[in-house]
């Protein structure tokens, strides 16, 4: 059964409609909650067992000790000498991630959070290599 | 009338995804065509024996960007099969739900993709802008529009919640209205019926002969569906038609592709309305059992087939992918033969192929440096010599 012009009541119909496409860059883009974004890090968390290292599929993270340590805690009488408590930086490179968050979901104390920025683009390229940590 | 051989491809034969096409025309009719693949090999399944089975995942994953979810339900499986995890429940459920999804944005990818080759730019418009509806189901559900990444070793990431259920529900509502306006569309329109109808014929016992799977397959009248012949995740617990075409041209897989998004919309709500309670997911060691495995799966275009071998440490031995384009590609060449120049891209759009994840079979030896194609009566004596180093025979076979 031919119906010639079928399409044509209803392009009529959407030359009243709004646009279904945002003007994105000069609008802020609809991005829905628990959107997989960059991932960042909390270092006070972060006790270096390199599980996130081991997951990750495209070899982004790395953890390394801080520069500056911090010193061990004035030892109390009676009690053997508590050992300093180790500072670890997380290197991440954006231009390795493939953002599957895997590395949120291992992080046995929640030391890696994943956020929901996307912006991630940069002329430069060692603005892709982010290092998180003092 | 002279002969005239002329490529089509390996730049944007149909999609825009390298692959050669040679047809030999006489006039402007096709008397043969040839595929040949080999221009997209990424090295996948090596890249897979180098990393552990949850980095794989992510690989795997990106074996396709369509069917992203087929490819790493049917790993997964696989990798469940070996470890005997018992997956709980809602996380078959969940998987079956993203499947269904997945087979709507590509189901709505292809209509846009059919109608922009047949020239009808209205039709292309008008669903992809719907296909945001359900990518946007994807990212509120996984977090991601097109590598969901939902799976995980013994079950799935994220929970569905009754929110998340309700936004859903209220979406797919939309696309089942617009998906019967496309159907009616696509049905009575005569610029589509004088595109496809009588184009790219593939005759039932050709399509047998050729092993077509899917969309392709179902379209020829063969009803050949994984999802009704060995039920996985839980389909054997939902209600849904196979559905096929006897017309064996494009608008056959058209019609196809349309009723099965109807399908789909049923199925999903079956889905969301009758979740099983209970945990996501259970612990999977690290290690995998040794033990060979080989899993099928119905992905939006056909047949998917991983097959797995595990040798015990934590990273697999073998992992082998046959995509379903792969299966189609047989057809293709069949369907092209007797038409005319004109039709060859929407022909090959008709498959919906998808070359990325096809090419996996160039063989390069490192030695002599140099790419090599290998043919049956090689690979017979070949396969013969491996299996006698093992102590098995097939001489005689």
């Amino acid at each position: 059964m031919k119906k010639p012009a079928r399409v044509f009541s209803e392009v009529i119909k959407h030359l009243f409609k709004k646009p279904a496409t945002c003007a994105y860059p000069f609008e802020p883009a609809r991005i829905m909650p628990h959107f997989r974004g960059r991932i960042a890090f909390e270092q006070d968390k972060c006790i270096g067992c390199q599980m996130c290292v081991r997951v990750c599929p495209s070899k982004a993270i790395e953890i390394v000790l801080s520069k500056d340590q911090p010193p061990a805690p004035a030892p109390v009488e009676g009690q053997p000498a508590a050992p300093a408590k180790k500072l670890f930086d997380c290197i991440m490179k954006l231009d390795h991630c493939v953002f599957c968050a895997q590395c949120v979901e291992t992080c046995p104390k929640k030391a890696l959070i994943m956020t929901q920025d996307f912006e991630l683009a940069h002329v430069d390229r060692k603005e892709l290599r982010r290092h998180y940590g003092k | 009338m002279s002969k005239i051989t002329i490529p089509l491809g390996p730049q944007h034969p149909a999609l825009k995804e390298p692959e050669n096409f040679m047809l030999v025309l006489e006039g402007e009719q096709i008397s043969g065509a040839t595929v040949n693949l080999g221009y997209n090999h990424r090295g996948m399944e090596k890249a897979a024996e180098e990393r552990t089975y949850i980095q794989d995942l992510y690989l795997i994953e990106r074996v396709c960007g369509i069917c992203s979810h087929s490819h790493t339900t049917c790993y997964i499986t696989n990798v469940e099969e070996l470890a005997k995890a018992e997956t709980p429940k809602r996380a078959l459920a969940i998987r079956a739900l993203f499947g269904e999804l997945e087979r709507v944005h590509s189901h709505l990818l292809w209509l846009g993709v059919a109608g922009y080759e047949m020239g009808f730019e209205t039709l292309f418009m008008y669903t992809w802008r719907d296909r945001e509806q359900v990518l946007d189901c994807l990212e509120l559900l996984s977090g991601n529009r097109v590598h969901y990444s939902i799976n995980t070793l013994g079950g799935v990431r994220r929970d569905i919640t009754a929110e998340q259920k309700a936004e859903v529900l209220k979406r797919i509502q939309y696309l089942k209205e617009r998906t019967n306006y496309y159907i009616k569309l696509a049905t009575e329109e005569p610029t589509v019926l004088a595109r496809t109808q009588n184009v790219g014929k593939l005759p039932l016992d050709v399509a047998i002969e050729r092993g077509a799977v899917g969309p392709t397959a179902r379209a020829s009248g063969l009803a050949r569906d994984v999802r009704k012949d060995e039920p996985y995740l839980i389909y054997n617990e939902l209600d849904f038609k196979v559905i096929t075409h006897d017309s064996c041209d494009v608008f056959g897989r058209l019609v196809v592709r349309a009723l099965e998004l109807v399908e789909s919309y049923k199925m999903i709500e079956q889905i969301l309305n009758n979740l099983p309670e209970g945990p996501i997911a259970v612990k999977v060691p690290m290690r995998i059992a040794p033990g060979e495995a080989v899993n099928h799966y119905e992905a939006p275009r056909g047949e998917d087939i991983h097959y797995l071998k595990s040798n015990g440490t934590d990273k697999p031995e073998r992992l082998k992918v046959r995509a379903p384009t792969l299966a189609n590609l047989q057809s293709v060449a069949y369907m092209l033969e007797g038409g005319w120049l004109a039709d060859v891209p929407l022909v090959i759009a008709a498959i919906d192929p998808c070359m990325s994840c096809t090419d996996r079979a160039a063989v390069w030896d490192p030695k002599k440096g140099k790419t090599q194609v290998y043919g049956w009566e090689e690979l017979r004596k070949m396969s013969i010599e491996q299996y006698r180093r093992r102590g098995v025979d097939f001489t005689r076979l």
